[in-house]
């Protein structure tokens, strides 16, 4: 329930998001509409949403929504 | 924890001066597709900025200011006994490249001066060294000028610095009188330098064929070493996590809220992150003028160029006895300064 608010969260975050399909396992970087700017918007949502403030390399290197999912999980 | 605190001393004038070069951010359509264009241009709030010409240094428009901000307070040159350049765009490596600005003011021999090397802090940190000289009874009157040539650091192809920065210079006298209360807080941490960097043409990898070959990182941006590299998330997550806590520490020392604040003049880093840590701090979005929008973020002359671009008109923010001012960026270096502006004489925008 709360990793499915986080996808939608983070979709909305996408200029387009229809363009795009945002589940768990979605490796988000390979996406249409994500770019550095949308990675930055993300991190400002994760900032307000959660109270999470992620560096580059969390976002670089976690593949998948739900491993992104589970790093804020586990820094709260 | 570094806190300077500073009574009877104060900031009387500022002046500050762009080149009349104006390059939109509307004609970055090489760089990115039109339709992220425009939301970037939105979110970092940025439409366009100003590039000084290939002969002009951050010396040329700092001693434009300086010259103008003179005459606006008919000061008597002599008075004037220290003088420190801000930058990391310098005339030279070496020498220094204050005694040539004493030079060209007209200013005596007996005047000091010398440079110091910092970013967009340091607009904070420079008006904290203005201070101490000022302090001492032997030194009348403070001219601090910082500038930077932002434009000549940067590759054009790279989306993440070539929409951000612009170029400008500014001149602030610092000096003894009836000012109230002045408080600083500086901070550093070199342990995330690479965030922020330009890697080559100093002495730890020196100008070399190696540093001026382009190279291509992950996001398609192209730039050689001697370019300056930022790294958007990282920054962002510096600011984030410094800049807000920062204000917050100063405001508690000093047994106030942000409610005490008349203005919040940030460093002039992107709209999205500092309308950001305005909404951390709970502040009036109102009280927190730009100038960002006309001129990008220039570094460590952005805080003076917004003070002349937005608040020569006493009409516009007439409350300001009760001034923040923040500045953060590569070191990394940040620091804020509670103090008033209320006494400040602002001369009118210059253009080179």
């Amino acid at each position: 329930m709360e990793l499915e608010t986080f996808i939608q969260n983070f979709a909305d975050q996408f200029m387009d998001p229809d363009a795009d399909v945002f589940t768990a396992d979605t490796d988000f970087h390979k996406l249409s509409g994500w770019s550095s700017l949308t990675a930055l918007l993300e991190m400002a949502m994760i900032e307000e949403q959660y109270g999470i403030t992620l560096t580059g390399n969390d976002i670089r290197n976690t593949p998948t929504l739900r491993a992104l999912f589970d790093i804020i999980q586990s820094r709260k | 924890m570094a806190i300077l605190h500073y009574s009877g001393i104060g900031i009387r004038a500022v002046a500050a001066c762009v080149p009349k070069n104006i390059v939109p951010n509307s004609s970055l359509t090489a760089l990115l597709p039109a339709e992220e264009l425009e939301k970037t241009i939105h979110l970092i709030g940025i439409r366009e900025k100003r590039y000084a010409e290939a002969d002009v240094c951050a010396s040329d428009l700092c001693f434009k200011a300086a010259q103008q901000l003179i005459a606006d307070n008919n000061m008597d040159i002599s008075t004037i006994d220290a003088l420190i350049f801000l930058s990391q765009t310098p005339d030279y490596h070496q020498p220094a490249t204050a005694p040539s600005l004493v030079h060209r003011l007209g200013l005596p021999s007996s005047t000091l001066s010398f440079d110091v090397n910092l970013a967009c802090s340091g607009y904070v940190y420079g008006l904290s060294i203005a201070f101490a000289f000022a302090a001492n009874p032997g030194v009348r009157k403070v001219l601090f000028l910082t500038g930077e040539t932002m434009s000549k650091t940067i590759s054009q192809k790279d989306k993440v610095t070539a929409p951000l920065f612009g170029d400008a210079g500014s001149a602030t006298l610092v000096e003894k009188g009836d000012f109230g209360e002045t408080t600083f807080s500086l901070n550093s941490d070199g342990s995330r330098a690479e965030i922020l960097n330009m890697p080559f043409g100093g002495y730890r990898n020196p100008s070399s064929p190696e540093g001026f070959t382009e190279t291509t990182d992950a996001e398609g941006n192209k730039r050689n070493g001697e370019q300056l590299k930022m790294d958007g998330m990282d920054v962002f997550n510096f600011g984030i996590r410094v800049v807000p806590s920062d204000i917050q520490k100063l405001l508690k020392h000093l047994g106030k809220t942000v409610n005490d604040m008349d203005i919040l003049l940030y460093h002039q880093a992107n709209k999205f992150m500092t309308d950001f840590f305005t909404k951390h701090l709970k502040f009036d979005t109102t009280k927190t003028p730009y100038s960002l929008d006309r001129f990008g973020n220039t570094s460590s002359a952005s805080i003076p160029l917004t003070i002349v671009s937005e608040m020569e008109d006493p009409a516009r923010y007439p409350k300001r006895d009760h001034v923040m001012m923040t500045g953060f960026g590569a070191g990394l270096s940040w620091g804020s300064v509670f103090t008033s502006l209320g006494e400040c004489k602002i001369s009118k925008l210059l253009e080179y």
